[in-house]
């Protein structure tokens, strides 16, 4: 990778939730999803950060947290320097330049009745930067030439691409305002296997060549195992555990990441035949009432009777680089306390907004 | 004889002005009784289409299907819409990707679950409910006494599976036919359903087709795997030769590209280029050969044939992988 400075981005104790209205004439709020519950984490310039969990574990609104696409309830968002959530109006506007986003699904994030020059050209004028037409054409031919697309690509529209080739236009509408850090939402999720590993290879090239921070969101452990520096791992709203990628893919300590990497499956019939499962009893619970203590007492084969289910653990630093929300990752990891069967509890979706859904936004105090 | 031996299955989409669409081409392969045989692809290789075709479940115009479906010797292709509907959810079930759009969202679940058991065992109402509770509870659904009553949209995702898989299973049909039934859930809940279903398949003794795009998933849980590029089949192994020795070209990249858990990082993913929509017709050759890095003349001159090859699998290319170069 490139130089290793300080952290890029640094996010202290960021929290997003949103409030569940109710009532005929009068909105009352009846409730909040608590949709990210206080994470703090540094990205460094130059790096990846992954951020993986499941469904409804609040990784994608913390992304778009971070770029204020919704609105924090608390916390700092540090981006070089000065606090995100202090700027206000054009200033805000303005500091976007510099970090962008990618979306997981190509086809709807990009605006079927654009042409692609008009869509990459969108965001130079946003920012004043597209005032010389001569040199604006060559800005649009040089990125589409950064993520593999020919210049005639210019004149056509999204469905005349395949889904990779429009996840490469989503790229390059990112990368055109030249950014510093972009923020991936699932990028290749939606696309065929065989042309994930083309826009995996793609986003490593564009990082070695420019520089570039990510913070890659996705719910594949595989793929962010292969693309980041250092992973987090969140579940209901909180980070559960964070290291290096391969530190954490060589002894994951959190139970949960234990559960989670051993669920995923792997294309060797040597190595599936083999491996054991950690099988999670029932499902995610409900974001608008976490269980208390650990979030993920009510599911965790090693939850012990104390502390487990009243007190909140920490993200504390077990090995050095390696942080564990869990009060017995110690004893877990010296096989002191051992597993054993949970029952699993009923849980219901939502009725009300669910976590992916911004919904009204609480106002910032 | 086999359970289901399917020869030479085709499908050919065709709509009023347009040019027809050849989906499935030719696709044969046979399922032993017991045995899970995978079909695996990305999209638009035909895989669900030909599970639509077994089934009788593609619509009655805009397409042809030929060809021989036979199941138990009697071809499923020839018989009356009203024979077919007495196989389906009796001696066939089907488990679909999207659990919610496949559950009807104004029927309790446990109505669901036994109509198949009113309309293929003949059992009333009030044996049918109970013998659906008892589904419910086979397949790890807790408290099913009060799911019974509730609508699909009451419970999650990983619960609407298995309340579909209850409903395929309730006749004890000895084949069961799952299209990506995992690929809308998360992993931990795909973990607990591919873990319920091989042990179901264990128990029942029942055939399962797992049609998925995951080579993961197939890995651990097939006996024999039929991998499907532009609607033909490939090449076809068990699932140990398959994964250790990919001989076809797009097996063999497929395994490389993707990224997996337990490799060394930072080595670079070997893509294959290109995409699907890529292809050729078949008819003008292989349809992988724009794509292929071992193409040669002959790729170019008409379909390569499906011949068997030494380790008992089958294999349509010119230009194999050598058997010595193993997957990493």
């Amino acid at each position: 990778m490139t130089e290793r400075t300080g952290p890029l981005v640094e996010l202290r104790d960021v929290k997003v939730h949103f409030p569940i209205k109710s009532g005929l004439l009068v909105d009352r709020t009846v409730g909040y999803v608590y949709a990210v519950d206080g994470v703090s984490l540094s990205i460094n310039a130059g790096e990846t950060y992954g951020l993986v969990g499941e469904s409804g574990c609040g990784k994608s609104t913390l992304g778009r947290g971070l770029l204020r696409l919704v609105e924090p309830t608390a916390g700092e968002i540090i981006f070089d320097g000065t606090d995100v959530r202090s700027l206000k109006g054009e200033k805000m506007r303005r500091a976007r330049r510099r970090m962008q986003m990618i979306f997981q699904d190509p086809l709807s994030s990009l605006d079927p009745r654009q042409s692609v020059e008009s869509l990459l050209v969108e965001g130079l004028k946003a920012h004043g930067l597209a005032n010389d037409k001569a040199e604006t054409g060559r800005r649009l031919r040089e990125t589409l030439d950064a993520v593999g697309l020919p210049a005639s690509a210019l004149t056509k529209y999204p469905h005349e691409f395949s889904g990779g080739q429009r996840q490469r236009i989503g790229i390059a509408r990112a990368l055109v305002l030249n950014p510093d850090l972009i923020v991936a939402d699932e990028p290749v999720s939606a696309l065929d296997v065989s042309i994930q590993a083309q826009v995996l290879n793609l986003l490593e090239d564009l990082q070695a060549e420019r520089g570039l921070t990510y913070l890659i969101i996705a719910h594949d452990l595989a793929v962010v195992r292969h693309i980041a520096d250092t992973v987090g791992v969140m579940y209901l709203g909180g980070l559960v555990e964070e290291a290096s990628s391969d530190d954490l893919y060589r002894e994951p300590l959190h139970p949960y990441t234990r559960a989670l990497m051993s669920a995923v499956p792997v294309p060797d019939p040597v190595v599936e035949d083999r491996r054991e499962r950690i099988l999670l009893a029932g499902d995610l619970p409900s974001p608008t009432n976490p269980p208390s203590g650990c979030r993920f007492h009510t599911r965790c084969p090693w939850a012990q009777p104390t502390r487990c289910a009243d007190e909140r653990p920490a993200l504390r630093e077990v090995v050095t680089g390696h942080r564990v929300a869990c009060h017995y990752a110690e004893d877990i990891a010296a096989g002191r306390i051992r597993p054993h069967e949970v029952e699993p509890e009923l849980v219901r979706p939502t009725d009300d907004a669910a976590p992916g859904d911004p919904g009204e936004l609480i106002p910032t105090p | 004889m086999s359970l289901l031996d399917v020869r030479d299955l085709s499908v050919v989409f065709q709509r009023r002005g347009e040019r027809p669409f050849t989906a499935v081409d030719k696709v044969s392969f046979t399922v032993e009784p017991g045995q899970t045989v995978g079909l695996v692809g990305e999209s638009g290789c035909g895989k669900s289409v030909t599970s639509l075709a077994i089934m009788g479940l593609l619509p009655r115009r805009g397409n042809k299907v030929t060809g021989e479906v036979l199941f138990d010797g009697a071809d499923l292709l020839k018989l009356r819409p009203d024979d077919m509907r007495d196989r389906r959810g009796r001696d066939i079930g089907m488990i679909f990707q999207d659990p919610l759009s496949s559950l009807n969202p104004v029927i309790p679940i446990g109505i669901q679950v036994a109509e198949v058991l009113e309309r293929h065992r003949g059992m009333d109402h009030k044996a049918a409910l109970k013998e659906a509770k008892e589904l419910l509870d086979a397949v790890g659904i807790p408290d099913p006494m009060r799911r019974l009553k509730e609508y699909p949209h009451q419970i999650s995702g990983g619960m609407r599976q298995r309340a579909l898989i209850a409903i395929a299973l309730a006749c004890k049909p000895r084949l069961l036919i799952a299209d990506e039934p995992t690929t809308a859930l998360d992993v931990t809940i795909q973990a607990q359903i591919l873990t319920l279903l091989k042990q179901l398949v264990d128990e029942t003794g029942t055939a399962l087709i797992m049609i998925t795009h995951d080579l993961g998933v197939v890995a651990g849980l097939c006996d024999t795997v039929n991998v499907l590029y532009g609607g033909k089949v490939v090449e076809r192994a068990r699932r140990h030769e398959l994964f250790g020795h990919a001989r076809h070209p797009y097996t063999h990249g497929l395994l490389n590209s993707v990224p997996r858990l337990d490799s060394p990082r930072g080595e670079r993913l070997h893509a294959i280029p290109g995409s699907v929509a890529d292809n050729i017709p078949w008819a003008e050759g292989c349809a992988f050969a724009p794509r292929c890095p071992n193409v040669v003349d002959a790729c170019l001159e008409g379909p390569p044939p499906l011949e068997p090859t030494a380790t008992g699998g089958d294999l349509r290319c010119n230009n194999p992988v050598s058997e010595e170069v193993a997957v990493p």
